[in-house]
């Protein structure tokens, strides 16, 4: 079980470095993206001019504080409190954000499925577990709202924080097959039938 | 008593801050219990991780979770209070605006086909607002539940059929928990509605989502069925975040109502372990939280 601290943006042989029990640290910059983002990006043809090549991205949507632009908050925007939601939702979306955006890593809670897992080993990307609901203490790894793009879906816009010590995160799923959700869920369905018997509940 | 509408207005903003940063004791206990039984490693350090978060957000006054959820306000009236029914609701509804506005709160509330967001925290018909009665002498409490949507999209209902039996209720219950597996949030409060109409049975759901922690079902059928299938989730493994672990639930809650001879009704409602509530008590001597 190793630790990677990566750089952001990344190449997909350090993103093939990854495996499921490690830990991660990410540094410099994500990007947060969700629902809306998403359906309007891949579903109705939106581009934007941010450029994600090579580069994480977490399932939020973020409370922020809107002030005036300045050095400090080149956006208008500063962090209030950033979470991280349940990622399922957007499954359908892993392939596309990584061929036409470049995506690598998705930082995310709960898991995603096997088209995401068949995305990350044809194109070499991997999914990075945060703890959910553990939002005030995720925000005291975000220094800045750097940029946002497609504001017009807010809070659901594309956004680019700059990051510091971001993690330590959990490899979940990585380029390889390998799933820590899956083995979880598997290991679930084999004490399914004992746990119903045991109160009295059997098929 | 007179009930103030715009003190009304102002609690109801302060409740819904206030339930986002501050998480009820029950909760807090319920994570300790969880710490000194959990056995698996990741799980811990989640759990770990989660009490930290409690910790920083009373620290910086932060939100503990970004999810600001849908505002739900349950209101119970005592007897002796006078009241303005319509300017009540119209308050309760001012109070989640200006608390979205004046805090910065993220409004996490979307019309329902135009996904238009009106960045208010409400819509139509949101908050959530119940209204009922009880028997206190001039006493009214508001209580304020941000229901977060990891877990609110972890909703089901079964109408099953009285041949089905109470064993196909408890396997229904068991199997959407591990369909749900981290989806949710997990540890998790469980809430299950048996009986009633298909409406109400949802309804019971929630409000066995949302009880505290250390209560029990009035019915002792129900308070029976609760206590076999809080140990039985904890026996499955899904653990804190899905991620393995005995820490599934803080505890499956049920409650119940009588139903009809046909109908066999049963819902589940999750919360998340980020399991927010907090109450005003509004009595001639002022206004208390808890």
């Amino acid at each position: 079980m190793a630790h990677h601290v990566l750089e952001m943006p990344v190449d997909a042989d350090q993103v093939r470095a990854l495996k499921v029990g490690d830990t991660v640290t990410l540094q410099r910059t994500l990007f947060g993206i969700r629902d809306a983002t998403q359906i309007h990006m891949f579903d109705r043809g939106r581009t934007t001019r941010l450029d994600l090549n090579g580069h994480a991205v977490i399932h939020t949507a973020p409370n922020v504080h809107r002030v005036e632009k300045s050095p400090a908050a080149p956006a208008g925007y500063t962090p209030f409190c950033i979470g991280t939601t349940t990622s399922m939702r957007m499954e359908r979306f892993t392939r596309p954000l990584m061929e036409r955006e470049g995506v690598r890593l998705i930082v995310g809670k709960g898991g995603m499925g096997p088209a995401t897992l068949e995305a990350f080993r044809d194109l070499g990307g991997a999914y990075l577990a945060i703890v959910g609901g553990a939002a005030a203490l995720e925000t005291t790894w975000i220094e800045e709202i750097e940029d946002v793009d497609m504001d017009d879906l807010h809070p659901e816009s594309l956004w680019k924080f700059r990051i510091r010590d971001f993690g330590p995160l959990l490899v979940g799923m990585d380029a390889h097959g390998g799933s820590l959700f899956d083995r979880v869920q598997a290991d679930v369905a084999a004490r399914r039938d004992a746990v119903l018997a045991g109160i009295g509940a059997s098929e | 008593m007179d009930l103030n509408l715009d003190e009304v207005e102002k609690i109801c903003a302060d409740l819904y801050l206030r339930a986002l940063q501050l998480l009820p004791p029950d909760i807090k206990a319920g994570f300790s219990d969880l710490q000194r039984t959990e056995t698996d490693a990741t799980g811990q350090a989640i759990l770990g991780t989660m009490v930290e978060n409690i910790k920083v957000a009373e620290r910086t006054r932060n939100i503990l979770c970004q999810d600001t959820g849908i505002p739900i306000y349950n209101i119970t009236i005592g007897r002796n209070v006078a009241f303005d029914g319509a300017g009540l609701k119209a308050a309760v509804r001012r109070g989640a605006a200006r608390s979205t506005k004046e805090n910065s709160l993220r409004s996490s509330v979307v019309h329902p086909i135009t996904r238009k967001n009106d960045q208010t925290s409400c819509g139509i018909r949101v908050p959530v607002i119940h209204i009922d009665f009880d028997d206190r002498e001039e006493t009214v409490s508001i209580e304020m539940i941000p229901k977060g949507s990891g877990s609110e999209n972890g909703s089901f209902l079964k109408m099953l059929l009285p041949s089905d039996g109470i064993t196909a209720v408890k396997r229904f219950v068991v199997d959407r928990v591990i369909e749900l597996g981290g989806r949710v949030c997990p540890p998790t409060i469980v809430g299950v509605g048996i009986g009633g109409t298909s409406d109400l049975c949802m309804h019971l759901a929630k409000i066995a989502a949302t009880r505290p922690l250390r209560t029990v079902c009035e019915d002792a059928e129900g308070a029976k069925i609760e206590a076999e299938l809080s140990r039985a989730v904890n026996e499955l493994g899904i653990g804190p975040q899905g991620l393995g672990g005995r820490s599934t639930a803080f505890a499956v809650h049920v409650e119940v109502a009588a139903t009809h001879i046909t109908q066999n009704p049963v819902a589940v409602n999750i919360q998340c372990h980020s399991a927010r509530r907090a109450r005003a008590t509004f009595t001639p001597g002022g206004i208390a939280f808890s």
